[in-house]
């Protein structure tokens, strides 16, 4: 085991798949020479050469498509939007193409896009965005949404292990921040199986990504309190590991879903709804929500602050949800 | 670079040095006759209510479906549109698997769950084309990208319309393959009218073709009611990509002879142009010219004829015995399974 940033376990993920499988190769813009904007690739162009860490031109469409392609072709494509608020320009070779090609002609496209993703630092409207909801929505596709460093190594072996489409959603506010044991060599960790991060008897949370920080934070505030809080941290979205949750919502009664991404359509509606379908019985409080309002991810540190779920905002849902 | 404007072809000789036989040539004329075939009777089939959906064709296409299919290796692959029946036809799918295809059965290549022209069989080489075109264009490049990353000599070819040259992907598609020098062959199917819109609200320059140069490869235009001039253009181009030479751009200049599809009798394509186009029918054309040019005899037209209307004849049989698709089946296959990539083209 050695410490690493969630950053730091990304690359050695990917390098190590690299190294054990030449099918796999990296494109995007910038993944060369650069090493990628956030240096995820930085000195993999150095061991694996300009064709298996393509700088592409300025193209999302292209690296999408051109990874369809060759995924097609018996390649296993690792391609970076240089942020996730990118993959707009490739929805189409996501939605359209890949994620319909099994289901419909019989292909299977084993792809992986990764997408740094989310906010907290003055990103704006453009480089800030959570778009996981989007493509969950979309049948074909698998959306992967690691909260820890081990998690972030495993996942992504075994994104490129997987034979469908999968886009993989770093949060950027997780690269240097967080830091974690993570195992030497290869593993991987199973889609759809979500992990308990806090154990707790009184208050279920479920979410993902940079938000199991935040509710944990909050966890810790609660528990101080008398009230003790579960977090269930999904790990992938889609599919999205529905057995934890119901058994967390049967142990605690009382559900809070947060995520970073907006709340209408967000993906919490789905785990919501599933939750008041099949534990109505179950729950002693109704199924609450934490997300970002309804805007676009804004500019100023002061309005971002008041977008993203903060730790106070979880604090009080979790102390409403108690008082049931 | 300026582009190049295709001679038509001429003698026999000419033909024999393009690495064409005699049975060849007859083999090109079969296939046109399939095409042709299959589209008309596929239109009777609808006619008769057994087609959901709706119905395109083809029609004044099949000398540039069936020449650059031709032209291709055996494992060379392509990203054929709703106007190349006779790309698949010239790889070999069975035309009683493209019947059970637009009747929505079970045992068209997609088993029901796409209609239509959108289909492929990957052991053939060819991808499933998708609507949104010319999305198989990035698609296509990523398949020469994947030749060229392991240095195999097999180039892709990727279809597209005059229509859809307006949209982003055919952009990015050409500038990743031409920054790269991928093996892949771009064809463009010029009909001359994207659903209602002409050319000249398509696009301003005189020839597609002549985008080619900003890409920084070739670009050809081609007569596309000539099969042996499209065939000898596309071979040429898919051996320069195969040897390291780069992509090529072909315009393949024909008229879409029908409407959009079935639903439409194109009241806007000018009489006149249909006429004039109706005299360069591409199969007509081809005939006339192996008689002419080798030795073409009545017998062999019949024998030829016959067989082509028999393997119709068995093929709407078979097809129609096929059975519908099973309900229970619906959720089967929007995941791969690991065993799925046990195909030729992951392999």
């Amino acid at each position: 085991m050695a410490e690493l940033t969630y950053l730091q376990a990304i690359s050695d993920g990917l390098r190590s798949e690299m190294r054990r499988d030449d099918r796999v190769f990296v494109i995007g813009e910038d993944v060369g020479v650069y090493g990628g904007a956030f240096k995820v690739t930085l000195g993999f162009q150095e061991e694996f050469g300009s064709w298996r860490v393509i700088d592409s031109p300025l193209a999302e469409t292209a690296i999408v498509g051109a990874c369809t392609g060759a995924a097609m072709m018996g390649m296993r494509p690792v391609a970076e939007m240089q942020f996730a608020d990118f993959v707009s320009c490739a929805w189409d070779h996501l939605v359209t193409v890949a994620a319909k090609q099994r289901f419909r002609a019989g292909t299977p496209v084993p792809i992986v896009v990764r997408l740094p993703s989310g906010g907290g630092f003055s990103g704006g409207p453009f480089h800030s965005q959570n778009p996981e909801s989007s493509f969950a929505h979309i049948p074909g596709l698998k959306c992967v949404c690691p909260a820890t460093p081990e998690d972030a190594k495993g996942l992504l072996i075994s994104a490129i292990e997987d034979p469908n489409p999968v886009l993989f959603f770093e949060h950027k506010h997780l690269y240097r921040r967080i830091k974690g044991e993570v195992p030497e060599g290869r593993y991987t960790v199973p889609f759809g199986k979500a992990r308990t991060h806090r154990e707790g008897e009184d208050v279920s949370v479920i979410t993902w990504g940079a938000m199991v920080y935040t509710a944990d934070e909050a966890a810790k505030k609660l528990e101080a309190e008398g009230v003790s809080v579960e977090i269930v941290d999904l790990r992938t979205v889609m599919p999205w590991d529905r057995e934890a949750v119901l058994a967390s919502a049967r142990k605690t009664s009382k559900v809070l879903v947060l995520h970073e991404d907006t709340r209408t359509g967000g993906f919490g509606a789905e785990i919501a709804a599933t939750v008041a379908e099949e534990a109505f019985e179950d729950l002693d409080g109704p199924v609450k929500r934490i997300a970002a309002p309804d805007t676009p991810v804004p500019f100023s540190p002061v309005l971002e602050k008041a977008f993203i779920p903060q730790v106070d905002d979880v604090v009080a849902g979790l102390r409403e949800l108690a008082a049931y | 670079m300026a582009v190049r404007e295709a001679e038509p072809v001429g003698s026999l000789s000419e033909v024999r040095e393009a690495g064409l036989d005699r049975e060849d040539l007859l083999g090109i004329y079969r296939n046109l006759l399939v095409t042709r075939a299959i589209e008309e009777r596929g239109h009777i089939l609808y006619k008769q209510g057994k087609i959901p959906g709706s119905f395109y064709t083809g029609r004044g296409n099949e000398a540039s479906a069936v020449g650059v299919a031709t032209a291709m290796g055996p494992n060379d692959v392509g990203t054929p549109l709703h106007r190349d029946m006779g790309v698949h036809v010239t790889r070999g799918v069975e035309p009683w698997r493209i019947f059970a295809q637009y009747m929505g059965r079970e045992d068209g290549p997609t088993h029901g769950r796409d209609g239509n022209v959108h289909m492929a069989d990957a052991r053939l080489g060819m991808i499933a084309m998708v609507s949104h075109l010319p999305a198989m264009l990035p698609v296509a490049v990523g398949c020469a990208l994947a030749f060229r990353i392991r240095q195999e000599k097999r180039v892709a070819v990727g279809w597209f319309g005059e229509g859809a040259s307006a949209r982003g992907d055919a952009h990015e598609a050409m500038n990743l393959a031409g920054v790269r020098q991928l093996p892949v062959v771009f064809i463009c199917d010029n009909n001359q009218w994207a659903y209602s819109t002409p050319t000249h609200l398509g696009y301003a320059v005189e020839h597609l073709a002549d985008r080619a140069a900003a890409y920084g490869f070739e670009g050809v235009v081609v007569d596309g009611t000539d099969v042996l001039a499209v065939y000898r253009e596309t071979k040429n181009a898919i051996e320069k990509a195969r040897e390291g030479g780069g992509p090529t751009l072909i315009e393949s200049q024909t008229l879409r002879m029908e409407g959009h599809a079935v639903h439409d009798d194109a009241f806007y394509v000018p009489k006149e142009l249909f006429e004039e186009w109706a005299k360069r029918d591409p199969i007509e054309r081809y005939r006339t010219w192996l008689r002419e040019n080798a030795e073409l005899t009545d017998e062999e037209e019949d024998e030829i004829a016959g067989r082509v209307k028999k393997l119709l004849n068995d093929a709407l049989a078979r097809a129609e015995e096929s059975p519908q698709p099973d309900p229970a089946t619906l959720l089967e296959g929007v995941y791969a399974t690991p065993e799925d990539l046990d195909t030729p083209h992951h392999k």
